[in-house]
């Protein structure tokens, strides 16, 4: 899972070959805490989907450019555009079927 | 077959499960979405006793670990059923115990507007301290009348432009200090006898209308809408075989025993005067203890 910021998120995110799933997180986010490990698994597990992180402390131009105002949100971004938004902490079965698109 | 199935994965369920594995009884936790209950979303508890300072994501991590550690099983499953003899049926399976504590804790109380789901997270929120970052000198409400509106409100009122705060009522049943404090505010304004009756928004909200106990209604312009109108417990997949009162609490005293012999509860979904962190655990105790005694007894 890599940290994105405004210079490379053209080149990680809107320019992927794969899709995208972009976590916006904070470091005082208990909820995006929790995320983090199942985050961290599917990206070393699931080759198909690339998993970035964004910190909407640092960036946030990226974080009110996608309109973020809760977190954790987790956006889908498929040649880069939005195709699927999930806000708030959600179980892993949940996360599996936002991934998938079921 | 488990000894004792725990319901629910948040402070009282997690601390049930301790001093069930502690009394070596085996202990199944099930859990619908993640570990902690609503402590997470909390940035510093400093009234838990011997510890001033801990975030909730680490006081549930720490818990977790040590239920674990003590060889509770966790697994992540919504419960839709329990029957008379301790059946427990969960999304995926179903499991069978000698006793049950339902420790399922509470969520956040909704509006019931129509579009209130899809606008979280697009200005729509129930927690002012994990989202107020995003409206940073912007125009946002609050709605509510007790101590977390109040609370929500004096939060905001440091990051926002303005913070209307609109109240069924013409006075608040939360502390006067906080009221007080509010009043002195430049940027906050009261509206009271008053309901949020629509979020207008298009991809986002924009604005709310409110109405008057009157009839007269109006719009407000706001970016934010934090929603601080109590919370409801997590009791309906029980409510065939448990009693619970009006509110939806499960009727049990200090001993956290219900109408069901072997049925337990633990933390805030049960009837009580104070909920709080240590009074969650604490039931997990008692729960976990009149559990491990009523196997013991054979009942």
């Amino acid at each position: 899972m890599i940290e994105v910021n405004k210079d490379n998120f053209d080149k990680e995110v809107l320019q992927s070959d794969k899709r995208v799933l972009v976590d916006f997180n904070a470091e005082w986010c208990g909820p995006c805490k929790m995320m983090k490990p199942v985050l961290e698994e599917i990206s070393t597990s699931n080759n198909e989907i690339k998993i970035v992180s964004i910190n909407v402390d640092d960036e946030d131009e990226l974080a009110s450019k996608y309109n973020v105002s809760s977190i954790p949100c987790l956006v889908l971004i498929e040649n880069g555009e939005e195709t699927n938004r999930s806000i708030g902490l959600i179980s892993r079965s949940d996360l599996d079927s936002f991934i998938g698109g079921k | 077959m488990y000894d004792i199935i725990i319901i629910g994965a948040g402070p009282a369920g997690l601390t049930a499960a301790i001093y069930g594995r502690r009394a070596n009884k085996s202990v199944l936790v099930l859990e619908a979405k993640s570990y902690g209950g609503q402590i997470i979303n909390t940035l510093d508890i400093e009234n838990y006793p011997a510890n001033n300072h801990i975030s909730g994501f680490d006081f549930a991590t720490n818990l977790y670990n040590q239920a674990k550690e003590l060889g509770a099983e966790i697994v992540f499953d919504k419960v839709i059923e329990i029957t008379n003899n301790k059946e427990v049926i969960t999304a995926n399976n179903k499991y069978n115990a000698k006793a049950i504590i339902i420790a399922t804790g509470s969520d956040n109380r909704k509006l019931g507007l129509p579009n209130e789901d899809e606008l979280i997270g697009k200005g729509v929120s129930y927690c002012a301290t994990c989202d107020g970052a995003f409206f940073k000198g912007k125009d946002v409400a609050v709605v509510g009348g007790g101590n977390t509106a109040l609370e929500d409100a004096l939060y905001l009122s440091n990051l926002a432009n303005k913070v209307y705060i609109i109240h069924r009522r013409d006075e608040f049943r939360g502390e006067e200090k906080s009221v007080n404090l509010l009043k002195e505010k430049d940027n906050v304004e009261f509206v009271f006898n008053s309901n949020v009756t629509k979020l207008i928004s298009d991809d986002k909200l924009n604005g709310i209308e409110v109405t008057n106990k009157d009839g007269s209604s109006k719009t407000i312009d706001v970016n934010g809408l934090f929603i601080a109108i109590g919370r409801i417990p997590e009791n309906q997949n029980f409510a065939k075989l448990i009693n619970l009162n009006e509110a939806g609490y499960i009727i049990a005293g200090e001993d956290c025993t219900t109408n069901i012999p072997g049925i337990f509860v633990a933390g805030d979904n049960r009837t009580k005067e104070v909920r709080q962190l240590v009074t969650a655990t604490s039931d997990g105790a008692i729960a976990a203890t009149n559990a491990i005694k009523y196997i013991d007894n054979g009942e």
